[in-house]
C-alpha cells in the first residue's frame, strides 16, 4: 500500500513537470513573437510620452498652427511684461466690452512684442500658445468658469530692460537701423530696437501705409531679420582665422600705402588713408583694409569657410521665439583673388544680422563661449506662480579662451587708439570694432555704419551691436549712438545696476 | 454651467478609461472566478459610463434631440452583444469581449463627434456585421474543413485583390475599393482574413521547404498586388504578418531574418521606383516643408496631438476636423486632441491587451492550424495599430490605415469584428481540446491503475486521491 502510494506520486509529479515543459517548448516561438509585439506597443506609448514632453511645445508654437485661435474664447490673453515689470502688452476692454490689445509703450518695443491685428508678429505670434494657456489651479479655473468670467492667461516676462530699451530707442533717433544689447555672461537680450518702427496699437488703421512699397519695411525686425554686409566688423573673424593658421601671428607686419593691388583688383583703405608699417594689432585697431586684404590672400580658404560656418554662418541660429534670417558667407577653396580680398574685409557676398554680430562679439567677451540669446525670462500665472523659466545656456564654444583674450585685447586697442576712440572715457571701459559696409544693390549704393563691442573689458558686462543704414563710417554714426546708449546706462543707472563705476 | 460640465467630464472620462485599462491587466492576477466575473462587470459599467458621459457632452454641444435615441440604441446594442455572447458562448473570453465593446463605444463617440451623418451609417453597418459575426465562433468550432482550403483561399484572396487593382476606385492616392451598386467595399480588409487562413492551412499540413516556397510565393503575390495598387499600409501588414506566421510554423528564425532583409531591400527599391513612396518619406522627414501641399495632413495631425497634451481639450473643444480624412486614417490624432494623451496611452494598452488575449488562446491550443491563425490575427492587428498610430505621431511615415474598430469605414469595422469573433471561436476550440485531453488523461490514468490493481474500485479511490486531494510534500 505504502509503496504503491509513492509510485503514484512519482508518476503524478512527473506528469506535472513534463506537461509545462512540453507546452513551453511548443510555445517558444510564440512567446518570442509575443515579446516582439508587446515591445511595439510599448514603443508607441513611449513615443507618445516623448512627443508630449519634448516635441509638443515646438509643435504648438509652429507658425502654421492655428489651433490657438480656437482657445481664445475661454481664456483671456495674458500680458507681456519687461524684466522690470512694466506692462508692454495687455488685454483691455473698450466701452462696449470688446477685447482689445493695448501697448502702453507704443513704438518702443514694437518689433519684439509684435502686433495682434491683421495677423500676428513678434512675441505675440511666437508666444501665442503660452499667452492663451492658463496654469492657475484647476479649482480657480472652475471658479472663473462658474462665475461666467474668462480665465486669465499666463503672463510672459521678457529679458528686456525698459530704461535700456528706451535709451537705445532714443539714441537711434530717426536713423534706420538696429540696436541689440545683450548681457555678456548669460545671453539675455536687454534691448532690441529696429527702425523704422510702427505703433502696434494703431496698426489696423495704418496697415496699408505700413505695408506699402515705399515704407521701407517698418514691420521687419532689422535686428534679427535684416541682413547686411558686416564690413570691417567681420575682421574679428578674419583675424581669428589668421591667428589659427599662423601661430607666429604676432610677428606679422605690413606696410600700408593706402591701397592694395593684386592683378586687376585694387582695394583702398577707408578715405585712402595710408597706415604705414603696422602689425596685426594695429591693422585691426585702425581697420586697415590693405593689410586685411593681404591677410585674405594668405588664408587657406577652406579653413576660413569652416571657421565662419562654425560661428553660425549658412546655418540656423539658436534663436527661439524669434523670426530671423540666416547669415550668409560665400567663399570657395578656389575663389579669385578679388573675392578673397573683399571677403576678408567683410564685403564680398557676406551678409549678417545685427543680432548675429552681437553673438560673435559676445563669444569674444565670454572667453570663447557663445551664449544662446534669449528674450523670454519666465512665464508666470496671473497669480504670480512660476510656470517656466529660461536658464542661460551656452550654445557652443567657438574659440579658446586665449584666442578670445587676444581678440578682446585688439578690440580694446580699437577704443584706445583706433577707430573708436570716441568711446574712451574714465567711467567705463569698452572694447569693440567699427565697420563701414559699402553696398551697391544696383539701384542704390551707400555705406552702412557698424559698431560691435562690449563693456567692462576685464569682466565683460554688456555686449552691443549697432547698425545704422547709410550711416557712413562706423565712427560717424554707430559709435556716437553706442556712446549715447552706454553713457545713459553707466551715468544714470549706476546704483540700480551696481556696476561699481 | 455647460463649460463646467465639459471641463469635469474630460477628467471623468480619463478616470474611467484608466480604471478600465488597469483592470484589464489586473484580471490576470485574480485567482477566484467570482472575483474575475465581478471585475468584468465593473468593466462593462466603465464602458457604459464612458459612453454616457461622452454622449452627454455631445448632446450639450450639438443640441440634437435625436442624439438621445442614438445613445439609447447604442446602449441597447452594447448590452445585447454582451448578453448574447455571454449566453451563446460561455467559454468565450469575456475580457476580449469587453475590450471589443470598449473600442466600439469609443468609435461611436468619436465618429458622432466628427461627423454625425456618417455615424448613423457606421452604426447600421456595425449592427449588421455583429449579427453575422455572432455565428462565427460556432462555425470555427464545427467546420473543421476550414483547415483544408488552401487553394480556395489563395484563389479568392488573390482574385479579389487583383480585381481591385484593375477595377478599383482610386481614393486619396490608393486604389482600395470597388463599388457594387450603392455599396462600396474595400476587399483588402476581408482578404486579410482569407490570407491568414490560407497561410495557416498551408503550414498546418507541413512546414518543410516545399511548403515554405509555396507559402512565400503566395504571400509575395498578395503583397505585390497591394504595392501595385499603392496600398503600402496593406502591403506592410500582409508582409509582416506572413513573416511572423512563417517563424512560428517553421521555428527557424533564419527564414524570417532573410524575409526582413528582403523586405528592407524591397523598401529601398520601392523608394527609388515609386514616387508616392518618396513623397511619403519626404513628408515624414519634414511635413512643414510641404505644408501647403502633401505635408498638410501630417502637420495638422501633429498640431492635434500637441494641442491635446495629457488631458485633451475636451470633446468639441478642439478642432480635429482640420485633419483631412480624420475619421478614417487619423482617428488617433482626433482622440489625442480631445480626450488627451493619457486616454491614448490607455487605448494603446487596451489594444495590447487584445493582442495578448489573441496570443493567449493561440498558445493554449494544440491544433497547429488554429494556433497559427491566432498568432496571425494578433500580429495583423498589432502591425495595423503600429502603422496608424505611429504614422499619426510621425514616428514612422504615414501609410493610411485605419484604427481597428474605431475608425469610420464599413469594411474595416466588419472585418475587424469578424477577426475578434474568430478568436472567440478559438476559445471554443480550446475548450473542446482541453476537454478531450482531460478525458484522455482520465482514461489513461484509469487504465494504468486498473491494469495494475485488477480491482477497479480500489484504483479509482487511489486515483481521485492523487489527482484532486493529495499534494506531494517535496
Amino acid at each position: 500500500m505504502q509503496g504503491r502510494n509513492i509510485h503514484n506520486l512519482n508518476t503524478d509529479t512527473d506528469r506535472q513537470d513534463k506537461k509545462p515543459k512540453k507546452r513551453r517548448k511548443r510555445n517558444r516561438e510564440f512567446m518570442r513573437v509575443t515579446w516582439i509585439f508587446i515591445t511595439m506597443f510599448l514603443v508607441l506609448c513611449t513615443y507618445l510620452v516623448y512627443f508630449n514632453v519634448f516635441r509638443a511645445e515646438e509643435i504648438n508654437t509652429n507658425s502654421y498652427n492655428t489651433k490657438q485661435n480656437d482657445r481664445k474664447s475661454d481664456i483671456q490673453r495674458g500680458q507681456i511684461l519687461s524684466a522690470d515689470g512694466e506692462i508692454l502688452a495687455a488685454t483691455t476692454y473698450d466701452t462696449e466690452g470688446n477685447e482689445q490689445r493695448a501697448y502702453p509703450y507704443g513704438r518702443i518695443f514694437s518689433h519684439v512684442v509684435g502686433y495682434y491685428v491683421n495677423g500676428k508678429s513678434g512675441l505675440e505670434a511666437k508666444c501665442d500658445y503660452d499667452l492663451t494657456d492658463s496654469h492657475i489651479s484647476f479649482l480657480k479655473q472652475l471658479e472663473y468658469t462658474a462665475e461666467g468670467q474668462k480665465v486669465l492667461g499666463d503672463n510672459i516676462y521678457l529679458t528686456l530692460d525698459t530704461d535700456l530699451q528706451q535709451a537705445a530707442y532714443n539714441a537711434l533717433g530717426d536713423n534706420k537701423g538696429a540696436v541689440v544689447v545683450m548681457e555678456a555672461s548669460t545671453g539675455k537680450i536687454l534691448a532690441m530696437v529696429s527702425k523704422p518702427d510702427f505703433d502696434p496699437g494703431t496698426i489696423g488703421e495704418n496697415w496699408e501705409s505700413l505695408t506699402s512699397e515705399d515704407a521701407d519695411s517698418p514691420l521687419l525686425n532689422r535686428a534679427t531679420q535684416g541682413l547686411y554686409p558686416p564690413g570691417s566688423t567681420f575682421k574679428i573673424l578674419t583675424t581669428l582665422a589668421f591667428m589659427r593658421q599662423n601661430p607666429n601671428y604676432q610677428d606679422y607686419t605690413y606696410d600700408c600705402i593706402g591701397y592694395i593691388s593684386k592683378e586687376d583688383v585694387t582695394v583702398t583703405c577707408y578715405n585712402s588713408e595710408i597706415h604705414g608699417w603696422e602689425d596685426l594689432k594695429s591693422s585691426f585697431a585702425h581697420s586697415c583694409n590693405s593689410s586685411f586684404c593681404n591677410i585674405g590672400l594668405e588664408l587657406d580658404n577652406q579653413e576660413f569657410i569652416d571657421l565662419c560656418n562654425d560661428f553660425g554662418f549658412n546655418s540656423s541660429l539658436p534663436l527661439n521665439y524669434m523670426e530671423y534670417s540666416r547669415s550668409q558667407f560665400n567663399l570657395e577653396a578656389n575663389s579669385s583673388y578679388g573675392e578673397e580680398m573683399t571677403t576678408a574685409i567683410g564685403q564680398g557676398e557676406t551678409l549678417v544680422s545685427p543680432l548675429h554680430m552681437a553673438m560673435i562679439a559676445s563669444s569674444v567677451a565670454n572667453g570663447g563661449v557663445m551664449m544662446t540669446p534669449y528674450l523670454i525670462d519666465r512665464v508666470q500665472t496671473s497669480e504670480g506662480d512660476l510656470v517656466k523659466e529660461t536658464t542661460p545656456t551656452a550654445y557652443k564654444t567657438v574659440m579658446s579662451a586665449e584666442e578670445a583674450g587676444v581678440l578682446a585685447e585688439y578690440m580694446r586697442e580699437t577704443v584706445l587708439s583706433g577707430t573708436a576712440t570716441a568711446l574712451y572715457n574714465d567711467t567705463y571701459s569698452c572694447a569693440g570694432k567699427t565697420g563701414s559696409a559699402e553696398y551697391d544693390n544696383g539701384e542704390q549704393q551707400g555705406t552702412h555704419s557698424w559698431f560691435v563691442g562690449f563693456t567692462n573689458v576685464d569682466n565683460p558686462e554688456l555686449v552691443i551691436s549697432v547698425l545704422v543704414e547709410d550711416g557712413g563710417s562706423g565712427s560717424e554714426s554707430a559709435v556716437p549712438i553706442t556712446k549715447q546708449i552706454l553713457d545713459s546706462y553707466y551715468y544714470n543707472y549706476d546704483n540700480t545696476y551696481g556696476g561699481g563705476y | 454651467m455647460t463649460n463646467l460640465i465639459i471641463e469635469v467630464s474630460k477628467y471623468l472620462l480619463i478616470i474611467c478609461m484608466v480604471i478600465y485599462t488597469a483592470e484589464s491587466f489586473t484580471v490576470f492576477i485574480k485567482k477566484s472566478e467570482s472575483a474575475q466575473e465581478f471585475l468584468y462587470l465593473r468593466q462593462v459599467l466603465m464602458i457604459l459610463l464612458i459612453h454616457f458621459i461622452a454622449f452627454m457632452v455631445l448632446y450639450l454641444e450639438m443640441e440634437e434631440d435625436q442624439l438621445m435615441f442614438f445613445w439609447g440604441s447604442q446602449v441597447i446594442y452594447l448590452l445585447a452583444v454582451q448578453v448574447l455572447v455571454r449566453n451563446l458562448y460561455p467559454q468565450a473570453s469575456k475580457l476580449l469581449l469587453n475590450n471589443m465593446c470598449l473600442l466600439i463605444a469609443i468609435g461611436f463617440i468619436m465618429i458622432t463627434r466628427l461627423s454625425y451623418d456618417q455615424s448613423i451609417r457606421q452604426f447600421q453597418i456595425l449592427a449588421i456585421s455583429t449579427v453575422i459575426a455572432l455565428f462565427i465562433p460556432i462555425i470555427i468550432r464545427k467546420w473543421k474543413f476550414l483547415q483544408k482550403g488552401t487553394w480556395f483561399y489563395a484563389a479568392v484572396g488573390i482574385g479579389l485583390l487583383a480585381a481591385v487593382a484593375v477595377l478599383g476606385r482610386s481614393s486619396y492616392g490608393a486604389k482600395l475599393s470597388i463599388s457594387i451598386g450603392p455599396i462600396t467595399i474595400q476587399p483588402s480588409e476581408f482578404v486579410k482574413i482569407i490570407f491568414v487562413f490560407c497561410i495557416a492551412s498551408l503550414f498546418a499540413k507541413a512546414s518543410d521547404f516545399r511548403q515554405i516556397v509555396i507559402a512565400t510565393v503566395l504571400a509575395a503575390v498578395h503583397v505585390l498586388i497591394l504595392v501595385v495598387s499603392t496600398d503600402l499600409g496593406g502591403a506592410l501588414i500582409f508582409f509582416s504578418t506572413y513573416l511572423m506566421m512563417l517563424y512560428a510554423a517553421t521555428k527557424k528564425p533564419i527564414y524570417t531574418v532573410a524575409g526582413i532583409a528582403a523586405g528592407c531591400v524591397a523598401a529601398v527599391l520601392a523608394y527609388f521606383l515609386f514616387s508616392h513612396v518618396r513623397v511619403r518619406v519626404e513628408i515624414w522627414r519634414d511635413p512643414f516643408a510641404t505644408y501647403e501641399g502633401s505635408g498638410y495632413q501630417i502637420a495638422q495631425s501633429l498640431f492635434s496631438i500637441a494641442a491635446g497634451g495629457w488631458f485633451g481639450t475636451g470633446l468639441f473643444q478642439g478642432s480635429p476636423g482640420m485633419i483631412p480624412i480624420v475619421e478614417q486614417d487619423f482617428m488617433f490624432s482626433a482622440i489625442a486632441e480631445e480626450l488627451g494623451g493619457i486616454f491614448c496611452i490607455c487605448l494603446i494598452l487596451v489594444y495590447l491587451n487584445c493582442f495578448m488575449m489573441f496570443l493567449n488562446v493561440a498558445m493554449g491550443l494544440r491544433n497547429k492550424f488554429y494556433r497559427i491563425i491566432g498568432l496571425g490575427f494578433g500580429c495583423m492587428l498589432t502591425v495595423q495599430i503600429f502603422l496608424t498610430i505611429g504614422g499619426a505621431m510621425k514616428m514612422i511615415p504615414s501609410t493610411g490605415v485605419t484604427l481597428p474598430l474605431i475608425s469610420y469605414g464599413g469594411s474595416s469595422v466588419m472585418s475587424t469584428l469578424i477577426i475578434f469573433f474568430i478568436v472567440q471561436g478559438l476559445y471554443l476550440v480550446k475548450e473542446d481540446e482541453d476537454e478531450e485531453i482531460e478525458r484522455a488523461k482520465i482514461y489513461e490514468q484509469y487504465q494504468r491503475e486498473y491494469g495494475k490493481q485488477g480491482t477497479g474500485d480500489n484504483a479509482r479511490t487511489q486515483y481521485s486521491q492523487s489527482e484532486y486531494g493529495y499534494r506531494p510534500t517535496r
